[in-house]
């Protein structure tokens, strides 16, 4: 089919350190016609016709009025990854416009990211790195000492997919799981990966020694972690982060650390992203912060692209769609 | 026991750079008369005599013929941790004393730090909090893309207690496991963790995405990664080395990082420990190396203790040890 025939696609840009990825936009090009937000705006006129979707890539481009206004075409925006705390959803809607999402490619890489950031805080990973090159080490103290995994409570809190996927890693790890969640899973799902229902986050957060946050962002876990749950943490406890910057309290977070309210912190995402480079959080030796890279392999981009273009184009061709999102 | 005196058990100190953990200290002496290794040189005549049990805390102190000879009433040696490379059995048995290491307190622990470590490497969790901390915020997507371990192919070589226990975390992450070992395990056990034996080495690294070797230093696996075998690896896969240094010939590793033979490498184990602050493994970028952090946890550090006193207390009221170890 010639490239004008394809369906287009806008998207921010391709390669630099905003763009989609080129061995993606190759992928892209195979079913639509690829439009840069550059080529866009230098000639409006022709193009805003021929966009039928938006496909967004690290929350890139920015979906507002304006641009919904200037694409009477537009059908659908097909987001690469599951969170969509980034996008108005009632306003696109009020367009006619769908929103997808590609809850099954990031699932296995959040969770894996999940585990590796318990593991390396626990471990001291990052810390030891650094003592295994740095040119002052003459030995391995013997008294340097991490903290155990194996036995341990982890408390997720967020029992989603990534959530369940985390819970059925930890097991292996002979780890006591607790889970506080909006609700309860069901019986069989539970001693699959012998998961005990918090009702109360309280009773959680008093028990574990890893708090996982895997919830998505909403009016009702914005902050959902700030100094009174850091206060019921028990001051050995290690709180991570692989859900949305905003779901804890920073600043209560900044103060818990530094007092040794709680032991340590890993956390996938921050708000904003990336923090402001005189942030307390960047200083602190108890904290390891990673550039939200929970879906960041080379294998898990890929298929968070198929799995978008496959949403994108079932929404193009009236079939039924994949993983749409829906305003609340 | 009876009343009086406590048997003596030599440590190498108590505290410092490789001395035994003060918190560890009460708990020895509820059971052993504490003799350092310092107070025995300074008072050999009236506490030689004394010492009946040693215990060895990260291969301190260090035993010889002339030790040997002058402890008559020595009857047996523990070891902190599995690894026994670092003591000549045959010498220390033709002494009469007996030996035993702490098999069951260190495999846990050092199964986690083993995924960990792969973890860390696959997800460049290292490399990545080092942009996220950094005071340039430019990057791009590729310098942070890692990749996949769910779903990836692990190879294990030594599947005794440590590797085993490895495959049961492995399994959780659904990971293909193969595996290598002197002999072959039951079917069951091999069941258990989905595994699939590889009588030859070859067929292991040619598939693996990650080579995990977690094998005894013996005279039958020292440099058993070479040149060759490095070359059998994928150009895409990862060396994980929680064993012993020697187990892996790190010039063949060191030239195999540099020209692409293999991806990574992260080293938990190296040759010496540490290495010489101008060693070129502590240069590049693709490896990271802990500080033999294995079994550097609190808990496992004092379940080590556990189990060599328990030892210690068999071997000195005649009962049959927990752990022997027997020259070859």
């Amino acid at each position: 089919m010639a490239k004008e025939e394809l369906p287009g696609v806008l998207i921010l840009d391709i390669g630099g350190t905003q763009g989609v990825l080129e061995n993606l936009a190759a992928l892209l090009k195979k079913h639509f016609h690829l439009i840069t937000m550059k080529e866009f705006l230098e000639n409006k006129e022709e193009m805003s016709k021929k966009i039928q979707s938006v496909f967004v890539f690290e929350c890139r481009p920015t979906i507002d009025r304006e641009l919904l206004e200037s694409l009477p075409n537009l059908k659908v925006i097909g987001n690469s990854g599951v969170g969509v705390d980034h996008l108005d959803l009632k306003m696109i809607s009020s367009f006619g416009v769908k929103v997808t999402n590609t809850p099954h490619a990031v699932a296995d890489p959040t969770a894996d990211i999940g585990m590796a950031l318990m593991l390396a805080s626990a471990r001291r990973l990052v810390e030891g790195c650094q003592i295994a090159v740095s040119p002052d080490t003459k030995h391995f103290a013997v008294d340097w000492l991490g903290v155990e995994v194996t036995r341990a409570t982890l408390g997720i809190i967020g029992m989603g997919s990534i959530g369940y996927k985390v819970a059925q890693r930890a097991r292996a790890f002979n780890m006591r799981i607790l889970y506080h969640n909006r609700n309860r899973r069901r019986k069989e799902e539970e001693e699959a990966v012998g998961a005990h229902y918090c009702e109360k986050m309280e009773d959680l957060l008093q028990q574990s020694d890893f708090v996982m946050l895997i919830v998505n962002l909403t009016p009702e876990t914005h902050r959902l972690i700030g100094k009174k749950e850091l206060s019921l943490m028990k001051p050995t406890a290690t709180l991570i982060n692989i859900s949305r910057g905003a779901v804890i309290d920073q600043d209560a977070l900044v103060e818990a650390l530094q007092s040794k309210v709680i032991r340590a912190a890993a956390l996938d995402v921050t708000y904003p992203e990336p923090l402001p480079r005189d942030h307390p959080l960047l200083k602190l030796n108890n904290v390891i912060i990673t550039p939200h890279i929970g879906t960041a392999t080379v294998q898990a981009i890929h298929m968070m692209a198929e799995e978008a273009i496959a949403n994108i184009l079932a929404v193009l061709n009236g079939q039924p769609i994949p993983s749409e999102v829906f305003p609340k | 026991m009876e009343g009086g005196e406590l048997p003596g058990l030599l440590v190498n100190e108590i505290g410092g750079i490789c001395g035994i953990l003060h918190s560890h200290v009460a708990f020895l002496r509820k059971h052993f008369y504490l003799i350092t290794m310092k107070e025995l040189l300074e008072n050999r005549k009236h506490l030689s005599r004394k010492v009946q049990a040693i215990y060895l805390w990260w291969h301190k102190p260090v035993i010889d013929r002339e030790l040997l000879q002058s402890l008559p009433n020595l009857k047996v040696i523990a070891n902190s941790g599995v690894g026994m490379d670092h003591l000549d059995l045959k010498l220390v048995a033709s002494f009469g004393v007996k030996m035993a290491n702490a098999p069951r307190a260190v495999c846990s622990s050092t199964a986690d730090a083993g995924m960990a470590l792969l973890l860390a490497s696959a997800r460049r969790l290292v490399e990545v909090h080092h942009i996220a901390i950094s005071s340039s915020m430019d990057y791009c997507e590729a310098d942070i893309l890692g990749v996949k371990v769910s779903g990836a192919t692990l190879g294990i070589i030594g599947m005794g207690r440590i590797g085993y226990k490895i495959a049961l975390r492995a399994k959780a992450f659904e990971m293909k496991i193969l595996y290598h070992n002197r002999t072959q395990r039951k079917a069951q056990e091999e069941q258990a963790v989905g595994a699939t034996y590889c009588e030859k080495i070859d067929s292991l690294l040619q598939q693996a995405d990650f080579v995990m070797v977690a094998v005894s230093l013996t005279p039958q696996t020292r440099n058993l990664i070479g040149k060759r075998e490095l070359e059998l690896m994928k150009p895409t896969a990862t060396l994980v080395n929680i064993s012993r240094g020697a187990v892996v010939d790190q010039e063949a590793l060191v030239m195999a990082l540099q020209t692409g033979v293999i991806w990574a490498a992260a080293l938990d184990v190296t040759y010496p420990e540490p290495l010489p602050r101008d060693h070129p493994l502590l240069k590049l970028k693709n490896v990271i190396i802990t500080p033999h952090l294995g079994i550097k946890t609190d808990k496992t550090t004092y379940m080590i203790t556990e189990e060599a006193v328990e030892n210690i207390l068999a071997a000195l009221n005649g009962l049959p040890m927990p752990s022997e170890v027997l020259p070859s």
